[in-house]
Order: C-alpha cells, then structure tokens, then sequence
C-alpha cells in the first residue's frame, strides 16, 4: 500500500515519519519546495544568520534512506483521481493507493493596486526568503503590511539588518483580535522600544511603482506615502488549495475533513493548513495554521492508515510565539475579549515586560485558560488544571509548579496569588518552591 | 544597511588586532647575549659546566638580534657539550652505557631543553627589557579599550538573545579571520608547551605582577596563568552583557571568573610565596593527571599538616566530592561552574559554540576517544603510585594499593550492574559490556604483573606512560587541539572528546544523577537553535521536538540551549523522580497509547 504525501512540511513529515514507525507501507513524499524537511517557523533565524539552513532540518539527510521514506523534489501539477494517478512537473506520474495532501498555506494577497510589482512579497517559503535575502542588500526601509505572526518576525528580521521599518496594523493595537488589550499593548512598546515604527490603524491603499516595475512607496488609508525599497505582505495566509479547484475534491476556504482526516474522496486525506475541518471541537477553529496542529494531525492520520481509525483530537488548545524578545505562552483559552460567564486574573511586572493571566470561569471557578508574556510555564501542569478543571483557589497555592523559567530567575507567584486575595478578599497561602521538579512529577502522576 | 556602531566597533577591533600584535611583536624587541655566568648557574653541576663552557666560548661576545638566533647557537652549544660529555666518559672515564654512575654524570635530554629558558631569559637585554612596562602597558590598554568599544554596544542593545550574523562572521564561521585566529592559538600553544624559551620577554613584562604575588621571577606558567585569567575575565564580562536578561548565564559565569582568579590563580601564587606546595585546588584527578606523581606526592608528604591536607582534599574531591555533587547537580557543578578549561570554554569560547560538529558520527568518536582518555588516566595512575610505594612494608605497599584500587574498581562496575538492574537506567547492553571487560583487563592484567614479579606493574615503565600522557593528553589535545581549535570546531574539543575528569563526572551525570533537562511538554518547534548553539554537540533538538527529557553524559549544564531556546521549550531541573522514565522511550507528543485504548 503506497502512500504519497504532498507536501514535506511538519504534517506531511511527521505522518510519513509515523507511518514508517508503525509500518512497512512504502511512503513518498513530495515537495517543490526543499528536498528536506526543515523547520518553516525557523525560518527568520536564517536570515537574522543565527542558524544556516541545514541547521534548520530536524533530521540529517540519510534519515530519509534509512527510513525508506522516499523523497521526490518536484511540483505536482494535477491530479487524476479516478486512476489515483499524480502528474509531476518533471514529466513523471506518480501512482498511489493512498493520498495525503500536505500543500500547507500561501501568504494572502488582497488585491491591492500594485501587488504583482517587484519588491512586494510575503514570507512562507524558502523561495519567499531567497527572494527577500536578494532585495535586503541595498534595502535602508521597508514595510511591513499586517499585524500578525508572520509580521513581527519579518520586521524583526529587517530590524536586524538594520533596516528600518514601518509595521502597519489594520486593528487598533498589534494583534489585539488574540491578544487581550493589556499583552498587545505590552507588545506594541516593544515593538516600539525596538525602534519599529509601528502604525496602528493603518491600512494599506496601493503600492507605488517607481516606473521600472519596482516598489516606490506604499499608499495608506491615512493618506500617507511612505517611500520604501521592499513591501512585506503578512495579512495572514490562507491553504494552498488553488491547484486542486477543479478536481472532485469538497473545498471551501481549505480541503474539507472528517474527523479521520478523509477528504470526501477515498483514499484521499488532507492534513495541516490546508485541511478544513468539517466538524472542529468547541472552541476550536476549523482551520489551524499551527506548527503543532499539524504535527498532531500527521500523526492521528498515520495511525488511521497504519493501525486503526482514530479521531482527530488536538486536546488542550496552546502556543507559543516570540515577538522580538518578548515570550509569549498560551495554554487553554484566553480569548482577546472576556466572555460574559469568565473572570480574568491579570498580574504585570511593572517593569511592563512580563505578566501573567488566568482566565477562570466566574461560576464553578475553573480555570480556562493561562496566558504569560516574559514567564516561561509547564505544559504538562497547565494542561492538567485546565482539563481537571480545577477551581482557581486550588490552582493558585501550586502555582509554582507552572514555573518553567530558568533557575535563577526571579518568581512572581507570590504577587500573583497577592493580587488575587486583594481583588477577591481572600487569604490564599502559597505554598514554598522548593524542590519543585518532585512535586510536579508527582502531581503530573496522581 | 550599516549598524550605528559600525564605526565603533571598526576602531575596537583594530584597537585589540594592535594591541595584539604590539604585545606578539613585542617578542622581538630585546636582543640576546649570553652571560657565562648564567650557564654555569643553571647546568648547576661543576662537571657539565666544564665541559660545555669551551663550546660557549664563541657565543660570548656576540649580540643576537632576537631569540630564534641565539637559541639555535645555545641548542649547538649544549649538544657540543653533551656530546662531549658523553665522548670523556667513555674513552677517559672508561664508563659505559651498563655503569650507574656513567648515568648520574651524563647530560641527560630534559637538562638540555630545561636550561635553555632560563639560560635566555638572563640573556635578554635592550629594549623591551627597558620599557617592559610601557610596551605591556600600551599593548593592555589598546587591548582592554579595543574590548570596550567592541562589547559595550551590547549593552546599548535591548537585552535578549542575539546571535545576528552568527554564521556571516568570518570569524565565528571558520572564515579567513577564524583559521588566522585558530593558527595564532595554535602557535601560541607550541611555543608554550615545547619551546618557552622564546617567551622570554613576555615573562619580563608581567614580571613585576609576578612578584607582587609570589615574590619571585614570571615563570612560563605564571604568564600563562595571567593570560588565561585576563581572557576569562574580560570575557567573561562580555558574556554577562550578552546574557544579562538570564540570572543562570550571570550566576555561571561569575562563578567561573571567580574560581579561575581566587583558586586558579592568585592562592596558588601565595601558597607558593609562602613556601607551601602550590596546586590549584579546585583541579580535580583525572584532569589534574599529576596529582599522584611521585614529585607531587613528595611535595605534599614533606609539607606537613597542610600538605597532608592537600592529599586528602585531592583524594576526597574525586573520590566524594565528584559523585556527590554530580549526583545532585549534574556535571556542570563543576564543567561551567568551577573548572578553568570550562571557564575559558563559557567566556572566550562563547563566540565559537555553535562550530561544534551534532553528527552522529562524532558523537560516536567522541563516546570511544573521551572513555580512552579516562583509562588511559587510570592506568597510567595505578602504575605510577605502584612503582612510588614500597615492595615490602608494613604500611601501603605495592600489592595493598593495587587490592584497593581493584577493590574500588570492582564497587563502581558492580554498582552500576546494580543500578542499571534496579532503577532501568537504560545503559546500553553493549557499553555495559565493554566497561565490566576493560574494568577486569585492568585488573587481571595488573595481578598477573605482580604474580609475575615485573618491576612495572603493566609490562610498561610508568616514566613512559607519564610521558606519552603529558605529551600527548596534557600538552597537545588540552592546549593545542582543546583551546587551538576554538574556532575551528568549537570551544568544547577538549571538554567532549579529551578530557577524563569529564568522562568521569558524565558517567555519575549518566547512571545516577538528579540532574536533566526537562522538555516543556509539545511546544517544540524543531528550528534547531538549541542544537547548533550546543557546545557539546548533542542534538537537543532530536529530543526536544519527541518532548523527551534529556540525560545526556557529556550534557556540562551550560543552559545556553534554555537561553536560546524561542518557545520556552528547555529547562535544566534537578529531581528524584522519574528521571529514567521520562528520558527512556519516546513520550508521544499526542496519542499516548492508553489514549488510543479508550477510544477505539
């Protein structure tokens, strides 16, 4: 049974990885992109010179012989389902009896007068870099269009060349349709103190060609024209699905999934940022453009394959993210505007660097969600109040065990649980930090 | 675009290239003629210095013009002389090669290369000697303001991780500056260890360091000593600017500043001030592979309490003090918290961290060549202390050390048998073997010598193994390949591949320790930070990314990987628990198989 997976990104790796682990299955992968897998988020890291691109493959390049996981560099260009047949680029087809599609996102473009100009780009591949890294070397400004993941790290990059940027946000504040207002408002000084120029409220009206099919200067809805050598488009990207338009396959914004994974043809799976889930949990999106969702997925779907049908259940909802030196966490829901049935716990450093939140439900007390920029927090105990559902009084005196910062460093769970007696009239104890790596294990075993 | 410190970071960098080769050109800048005075004092014997003066004559009234010339004279001089030596003996003394006294009267090789340092050192004469203090003072501030104006733009930077242009540095990426860099320590290294006589004139400008703390003349190790300490702690200063967001880099590095100044340092040059043996005491057996020399051991048992102190302070770190605290902490209690090679490793070597090779193919090098090392050291002791003491006695004799140090041999193998048995730590099948083989060859062969009456305890003259190990394991792999090779593979060469007391402490950190690094969970990204920037070339990521806790022997608990980590992913924790369960299989990262059971 051959399976052919599209696209050798973290879902199509790690499923051809897992169904090598519980398989003999012959297994292809297929990418136009990079004959290796590498780390897409690591990216920005290439190009700010902290690592080389081959640091950025997780695995060595005979891993893939010793597996017998059989490697294709090549763009697939249709499909033949009836026959399950793949034509490739390079003139072959390909034939197979099982199908997954990994193809993963494409940077959006909206449509803006002057988009296809040269200087103008978004950055998800390893083609956008190169095309970025040739279009830095004289560049002195550049802008950044659209406030969100992508954005930062690409205004972080140019920052460290020394470029200057001008990081425009259609919301009010950096991220703000995530973040709740007082973390986007920590982000936008940082972003500021980094020497961004940060513009809130800002959207971009066209961009300018400078009569040799270059970007001049971009155009914005406030009426200003800010003259730039490079254009970086970040509003979010969207499944790179165009190329599957016209086949039998069930689309709407990504390739529509049940919860094994199994598009609405046989045969055919669709996981990672392009797959769109029919039915995604409460509380959940329907499409995750996340590193880790698509490593889950990858996995669910190499055991549906392999061994046996098994749903597709991303568990307690988390991530992580970096905005220049800023870390960021989140486990369980921490939603950017409160709903009506949940209390936060909001505590900051005043030095405006770190904070901690824990959203909690207002009736039975539980704790939904944590949220921390500048604190590192365990996984695994977060993960346990919060499917527990552990009341908030109960969660505090072991907040310690959350801790995951370096040793040395300075706690803050003294100030949070005094916070929250000032704001509740309680007198909840913390109890003492002192070998915590025995204490958490043994909660995370009880 | 340019950054706005270019310029100023243009002007360190030249400031420090001049300062350097002010200070290298400055080995030059004396001339050297030969006091006759000054062979007969160190020859120190009546008959030898007969014998090679005729030979001197011709060297007497001639001026060098630096010390290549007049060492390549005084090498002829001293052959004439040995040569001559040997030639009386022979036809006038009619002594020969079996007679004893024909060996306490010839001129042995070590006298040869011994005499020429001091020989040239009473010979340097003219400008450098005249303005030491000038030229050394000049060549320091050019190097310490180069220093400044290079590192403090860091401190005008928002503190966090930076490692832009990390791999665009020539530098820092094995370029054109990096070879010329790792030639120059290279370089350094051959002349310290085999010829210092042409170092001469930089033991006269830390002379008067010298005596203000030992109260005596700058030998080729005080100057050594002084350099190592200057590089550790100016750059241990940037390291603590780099890191200044991290309380465990600043802890760290001030600690191993500390122990390099105070134990490194400055208190063995007052124990030697103070007429008492002078070893550094925080250099701990096997590293510190002399300890149990014959001259040491004299030195010590003749300096009364202290020196008995010293013994049982040297035996009692290696013996309780390494398992202990490695059981607790980890090795890097002692690899990037105490020891120099680690502290010169976290503070000069910090730039070149990332050039170390994460192959498996070096890893599996390095797991044979580091272990070698280690019995190599051991065996080497054994014969050592064996041939120091005794054949009869009522006290320590030869057989008694060898029935303790088999006994001590066989508690450790049968330890780690028990534990392994006990509490699955998961050493492999293979290694186990081959540890209990060589533990039982030391033995069985080191039994059979002494049935066998041989007057060396493994068929080997233990002078000879004492040799071939400061030669080969203490000169070139520590110096010239451990710290020459900074930045052409890394700053940890030594510390992975060479060094025993690192073996020694990774195997406790291996089989019993509470120390590892745990993975937070599935918040890995895989980008590969933590693994290249690895002084140790373990691939962190490859656990990491499985969220599999690390326990890694030759892991020295730098926590760089933590520091660079983006997501939070790293923490290096010391705990009782679950060591060995959370760090044996892969913990799958979302379907554990309980999870799967219930849903089907």
């Amino acid at each position: 049974m051959h399976t052919v997976i599209i696209g050798n990104g973290i879902s199509g790796t790690t499923a051809a990885r897992f169904i090598r682990k519980w398989s003999d299955h012959p297994v292809t992968l297929i990418s136009s992109e990079s004959p290796y897998f590498f780390s897409r988020t690591a990216l920005m890291y290439v190009y700010m010179g902290h690592l080389r691109q081959k640091d950025t493959q997780p695995y060595p390049p005979d891993f893939w012989k010793k597996n017998r996981i059989h490697l294709i560099q090549a763009h697939v260009t249709s499909l033949d389902i009836a026959h399950k047949l793949l034509q490739l680029d390079n003139g072959q087809s390909l034939a197979y009896d099982k199908l997954v599609v990994a193809t993963g996102s494409v940077s959006n473009f909206f449509n803006w007068p002057g988009q296809e100009l040269k200087g103008v780009r978004g950055l998800y591949s390893l083609q956008d870099l190169e095309y970025i890294e040739t279009y830095s070397k004289e560049l002195t400004h550049a802008v950044v269009v659209g406030g969100g993941l992508i954005g930062i790290e690409l205004a972080e990059m140019f920052h460290s060349r020394n470029i200057q940027v001008t990081f425009l946000v259609r919301e009010k504040s950096y991220w703000d349709h995530v973040l709740a207002p007082e973390e986007s408002a920590m982000v936008n000084r940082h972003i500021r103190e980094n020497g961004i120029d940060l513009q809130t409220e800002t959207s971009l009206k066209a961009i300018l060609d400078d009569g040799k099919g270059q970007v001049k200067a971009v155009l914005t809805d406030t009426g200003e024209t800010i003259p730039c050598g490079f254009v970086g488009i970040t509003a979010g990207v969207r499944p790179n699905i165009d190329w599957l338009k016209t086949s039998p396959l069930e689309i709407e914004r990504g390739i529509l999934v049940d919860a094994f994974l199994q598009t609405n043809i046989p045969d055919v799976y669709a996981i990672g940022d392009c797959a769109q889930l029919r039915q995604p949990q409460p509380g959940r999106q329907a499409i995750e453009a996340v590193w880790y969702t698509g490593r889950m997925m990858g996995e669910t779907l190499a055991y549906n394959i392999c061994k046996g049908p098994l749903a597709y259940n991303p568990g307690v909802w988390f991530n992580s993210a970096k905005f220049f030196h800023l870390e960021y966490q989140v486990y369980g829901q921490v939603p950017a505007s409160l709903p009506p049935d949940q209390d936060t716990l909001y505590w900051e450093h005043p030095d405006g660097k770190k904070s901690i939140r824990i959203n909690f439900d207002k009736s039975s007390q539980a704790v939904t969600g944590f949220q921390t920029m500048g604190i590192r927090f365990r996984q695994e105990v977060c993960e346990k109040w919060l499917a527990n559902r552990t009341p908030l009084d109960e969660v505090l005196p072991k907040l310690a065990l959350a801790n995951f910062d370096p040793e040395f460093y300075r706690r803050y769970e003294t100030q949070v649980v005094q916070l929250y007696n000032h704001r509740f009239h309680k007198n909840l104890p913390l109890q003492s930090p002192r070998n915590i790596l025995d204490k958490v294990l043994q909660f995370l075993k009880n | 675009m340019r950054s706005p410190h270019t310029l100023q970071k243009t002007i360190g960098t030249f400031a420090v290239i001049t300062g350097l080769a002010l200070f290298t050109a400055s080995l030059g800048l004396n001339s050297f003629s030969l006091r006759e005075k000054s062979l007969q004092t160190h020859l120190n014997n009546d008959y030898h210095y007969e014998m090679v003066a005729p030979f001197a004559i011709s060297m007497l009234d001639k001026t060098y013009s630096n010390s290549l010339t007049f060492n390549r004279d005084l090498h002829q001089v001293l052959k004439q002389g040995q040569e001559a030596i040997r030639q009386d003996l022979e036809q006038n003394k009619g002594l020969g090669p079996s007679d004893e006294t024909y060996w306490s009267m010839v001129m042995q090789d070590y006298v040869v290369r011994s005499v020429k340092l001091p020989i040239t050192r009473e010979a340097a004469q003219g400008f450098l000697s005249d303005h030491a203090g000038m030229t050394g003072g000049l060549a320091l501030i050019l190097v310490l303001l180069g220093s400044f104006l290079l590192y403090f733009p860091i401190w005008k930077q928002l503190p966090g991780i930076d490692n832009t242009g990390v791999f665009s540095s020539p530098l820092k990426s094995r370029g054109w500056s990096g070879i010329l860099l790792g030639s120059y320590l290279i370089l350094f290294y051959l002349i310290l260890y085999f010829y210092p006589q042409h170092l001469v004139n930089w033991m006269i400008i830390v002379d008067p360091i010298s005596y203000r703390l030992n109260n005596g003349p700058a030998s080729q190790w005080f100057l050594y000593g002084l350099l190592y300490t200057f590089v550790i702690l100016v750059m241990g200063l940037r390291m603590i600017l780099k890191y200044r967001h991290n309380a465990y880099q600043i802890w760290r590095t001030a600690s191993v500043m500390f122990f390099q100044t105070c134990f490194a340092f400055i208190l063995p040059q007052l124990l030697a001030w103070l007429n008492q043996p002078a070893p550094d005491l925080k250099n701990i057996w096997p590293l510190d592979y002399s300890f149990f020399f014959d001259y040491r051991l004299d030195e010590m048992l003749q300096s009364g309490t202290f020196g008995l102190f010293l013994l049982f302070w040297g035996i009692a770190l290696t013996l309780i003090g390494v398992p202990v605290f490695t059981y607790f902490f980890g090795k890097r209690w002692y690899c990037s918290w105490v020891c120099g090679c680690g502290g010169l490793a976290e503070t000069m070597g910090d730039p070149f961290r990332h050039l170390s090779d994460k192959s498996l193919r070096a890893w599996q090098v390095e797991r044979w060549l580091i272990h070698l090392v280690l019995i190599f050291a051991v065996v080497m002791t054994i014969a050592v202390v064996y041939t120091y003491l005794p054949k009869q006695g009522s006290g320590l004799t030869r057989s008694v050390f060898f029935s303790i140090s088999s006994a001590v041999l066989l508690f450790a193998m049968g330890f780690v048998w028990f534990l392994n048995k006990k509490i699955k730590a998961a050493i492999p099948r293979r290694a186990l073997l081959i540890g209990t083989f060589t533990g039982f060859a030391i033995i069985g062969i080191g039994t059979w010598g002494i049935m066998a009456e041989k007057e060396y305890l493994f068929w080997v003259q233990d002078y000879q193994l004492r040799s071939w190990y400061g030669f080969y394991v203490g000169s070139v792999f520590a110096g010239l390949v451990g710290t020459g090779f900074y930045p052409l593979m890394g700053n940890r060469v030594w510390c992975r591949f060479g060094c025993p007391l690192a073996a020694y402490l990774g195997l406790v950190q291996r089989i019993s320790s509470k120390f590892r690094i745990t993975v937070n969970g599935s918040q890995c990204i895989s980008c590969g930070n933590c693994s290249t920037y690895c002084e140790m070339g373990i691939d962190v990521r490859s656990y990491a990314q499985k969220g599999q806790d690390i326990v890694r022997s030759s892991c020295v608990g730098c926590g760089i990987c933590a520091a660079v980590c983006p997501r939070g992913v790293l923490k290096l924790e010391n705990g009782s628990h679950d060591v060995y369960q959370r760090t044996q299989q892969t913990r799958a990262i979302h379907i554990s198989e309980t999870e799967v059971t219930l849903l089907n």
